[in-house]
């Protein structure tokens, strides 16, 4: 056991924490046996807020559990243990013409991590979330069960952990199906002045291309409302020959926090303005490398550090189709703020229906916004975003989230007595304490 | 073409590492350490990310005299070796084996007794064979003996001079010896460490280590940086020196 500082990637929580890191199998089984406070499983800390933190307990870090088990290349079928990145995967699988079936907007997350939180991506729209393609794991119960878990078997578990935020046990390993497809990606940027544009684009967009998503001005008001920039992409068709390499280390790094004013209302409109302007209103490229696509902010190390000291919160909910209305209320009250930051991420979610019990998206459009934390006065907008998200029948995200009230959660989440039922009796997090607190 | 590879001490964070950059590429490997069953994971691992074969070795790193056959042999069998990464070693605890001959020793036989006896007859193969590359991790700790931490420094400074000596010897036989050395590393040995912006990630130091091989180094430290500092601390006169709490 280690003291070590514990932070999730909004930098809001900083305390000194208990964490284990077992180096193998019968380490992990004795540090469960011992009966700890609470534990957690945690990869690399990539959750915003308090979901992937334990401060009255003790995390319990995956990070000797980076194995490949097996990969059936003709099946396209990965198994490999739950603290293996996404990074790890894509270097391997990809020279191999193989993509993930979904990824995050990063790729330093653990494949346990992913399916814990049941990420989403840019291909929603079409293939649903992460849980949709895992064909089994193996779950270590602090009984020392170790249990594999598929549709076919313990299948409760199964949806229970799928999104579960790492409380019903400790992923040992996971298999998922692969999909087939080059590294390189065929994409398109298209400009939207406002949000009838936007809804107009995405319609014509989902069916024909795979991956989808769009960045947003969420401080243009009037008759910008919702302007940004629409992109959308598939594999390449015609990819070249030379293999796709995945790069080892960030390009550039934030080195040291920044002072807490250099993110501010003047700042960030200068970078909307001039981000918003670079592009033309229709754009074309074919055979792009993954990475600047899909994780353009991995290229920037601890780029978490540009809000400084304060830390940041994220917030991302999800509509329903029919409520436009509902949309123009949230961007209006979000402009009106003049809190918003320049990472605001937009798109539609498919129907695709993931095993997850607690998983977050459902159909209909989703807002990912930064806030600079600037105390009362954020909280208060959140607040105020909760009432309209709510209003439509919308959820929040439990990943993203450091502040719902548990009446919210239980709102979004209806059914989280289910998780709470399979909870692993050892385990527990601070957001889960927050969340079930009556 | 297939490259066989040859690591001692394959189960270090670092040595697997660098077998996980070298696996994609398609690599055979001998992996070597102290029990066999503690390989078995990684045998499936590299496989698994695309090594066309991997087989354990169990070694005694103390029980010199059985090195030289032990090296003869692995060669006659899975030969000819393109690159042999020397991995294994023990921090020991300053303070405590300062105290005590036998961990003293322990920690020397570890880190420099035991690379000479497999090194002796590994360079003499290499030789033979007139090509292959040998990496030998060494460490900062190498450069200036410190208090808190000579019998593993003096120990790795050995190496590197025993080294820098085989590269001398080898480099008109074709043979690229490479001394690398790490500065702190985040591993299971250094656990008990507080960390800090110096601590480099295994993965960070197993890319240098393949890197290295790619472009043939002499001396590489990794990350770059230690170079300077190490100047630095090497400059310091003694007189000074003697004084610093390092």
């Amino acid at each position: 056991m280690v003291l070590e500082q514990a932070e999730s990637w909004g930098r809001l929580f900083r305390q000194q924490a208990e964490s284990f890191a077992p180096p193998s199998h019968e380490a992990l089984v004795e540090t469960l046996s011992k009966g700890h406070k609470s534990l957690l499983p945690y990869g690399l800390g990539r959750s915003y807020g308090d979901s992937c933190l334990n401060l009255d307990g003790a995390l319990l870090k995956s990070t000797h559990f980076d194995h490949f088990i097996e990969f059936d290349q003709d099946e396209g079928i990965l198994r490999v243990e739950g603290g293996v990145t996404v990074a790890d995967i894509l270097r391997v699988i990809v020279p191999k013409g193989y993509f993930l079936p979904v990824t995050p907007g990063t790729k330093y997350v653990t494949i346990a991590g992913a399916v814990a939180n049941d990420v989403h991506g840019k291909n929603h729209f079409q293939d649903g979330t992460i849980g949709c393609h895992v064909t089994r794991f193996e779950l270590l119960r602090s009984t020392g069960a170790k249990l594999i878990c598929s549709p076919h078997e313990h299948g409760d578990l199964f949806k229970a952990t799928i999104g579960g935020l790492g409380l019903t046990g400790f992923m040992t390993w996971v298999e998922l199906k692969l999909k087939k497809g080059s590294g390189y990606f065929d994409v398109e940027t298209v400009k939207f002045r406002n949000l009838d544009e936007f809804f107009a684009i995405s319609e014509e967009s989902n069916e024909e291309y795979c991956y989808t998503m769009s960045w947003v001005d969420c401080l243009a008001k009037g008759s910008q409302l919702g302007r940004g920039i629409f992109m959308r992409g598939n594999h390449a068709t015609n990819p070249p020959a030379e293999p796709c390499e995945v790069s080892q280390r960030p390009r550039v790094a934030v080195p040291f926090e920044f002072p807490n004013f250099a993110l501010n209302k003047f700042s960030i409109r200068l970078f909307n303005e001039v981000y918003f302007n670079k592009f033309r209103a229709f754009n074309r490229s074919i055979n792009q490398h993954f990475e600047p696509f899909f994780y353009p902010l991995d290229a920037v190390h601890q780029w978490n550090y540009i809000y400084g000291k304060r830390g940041f919160f994220q917030y991302q909910f999800v509509v329903p189709r029919d409520a436009k209305d509902t949309l123009v209320k949230i961007f209006e009250r979000i402009a009106l703020s003049q809190q918003g930051s320049f990472l605001a991420v937009f798109k539609e979610f498919g129907d695709r229906e993931s095993p997850g019990l607690l998983s977050f998206p459902k159909p209909g459009y989703t807002l990912a916004l930064d806030f600079a934390n600037l105390g009362d006065s954020t909280l208060q907008l959140l607040t105020a975003l909760d009432e309209l998200v709510l209003e439509v029948g919308g959820s929040l995200y439990p990943a993203k989230d450091a502040r719902m009230t548990s009446e919210v959660f239980r709102t979004c989440f209806p059914n989280y007595m289910d998780i709470e039922a399979h909870r692993d009796p050892a385990f527990s997090s601070t957001f889960w304490q927050r969340v079930t607190r009556d | 073409m297939t490259k066989t590879i040859l690591i001692f001490g394959a189960s270090s964070k670092i040595a697997t590492a660098a077998a996980r950059v070298w696996a994609i590429d398609g690599a055979k490997f001998i992996l070597v350490g102290r029990q066999v069953d503690t390989l078995q994971t990684l045998v499936t691992d590299l496989e698994a990310r695309g090594a066309s074969g991997a087989i354990p070795l169990a070694l005694d790193y103390r029980n010199f005299a059985g090195h030289e056959a032990f090296v003869n042999g692995l060669i006659q069998e899975h030969g000819p070796i393109h690159i042999t990464l020397m991995a294994h070693g023990l921090l020991g605890d300053q303070e405590e084996d300062q105290k005590s001959v036998a961990s003293t020793m322990a920690v020397v036989d570890a880190n420099f007794l035991s690379y000479i006896s497999l090194l002796t007859p590994l360079a003499n193969k290499l030789e033979e064979a007139g090509s292959g590359s040998l990496l030998v991790i060494s460490s900062v700790a190498g450069d200036r003996g410190r208090k808190s931490n000579y019998i593993y420094g003096a120990s790795k400074g050995g190496v590197s001079l025993f080294v820098q000596g085989l590269r001398n010897r080898l480099q008109s036989k074709g043979v690229h010896v490479a001394t690398i050395k790490p500065g702190f590393v985040d591993t299971p040995m250094t656990a008990h460490l507080p960390k800090n912006k110096l601590f480099a990630s295994p993965e960070t130091i197993g890319h240098g280590i393949v890197m290295a091989e790619k472009k043939s180094s002499d001396i590489c430290y990794l990350p770059f940086f230690w170079r300077f500092i190490m100047l630095i601390i090497k400059l310091i006169p003694e007189m000074l020196f003697k004084r610093l709490s390092l």
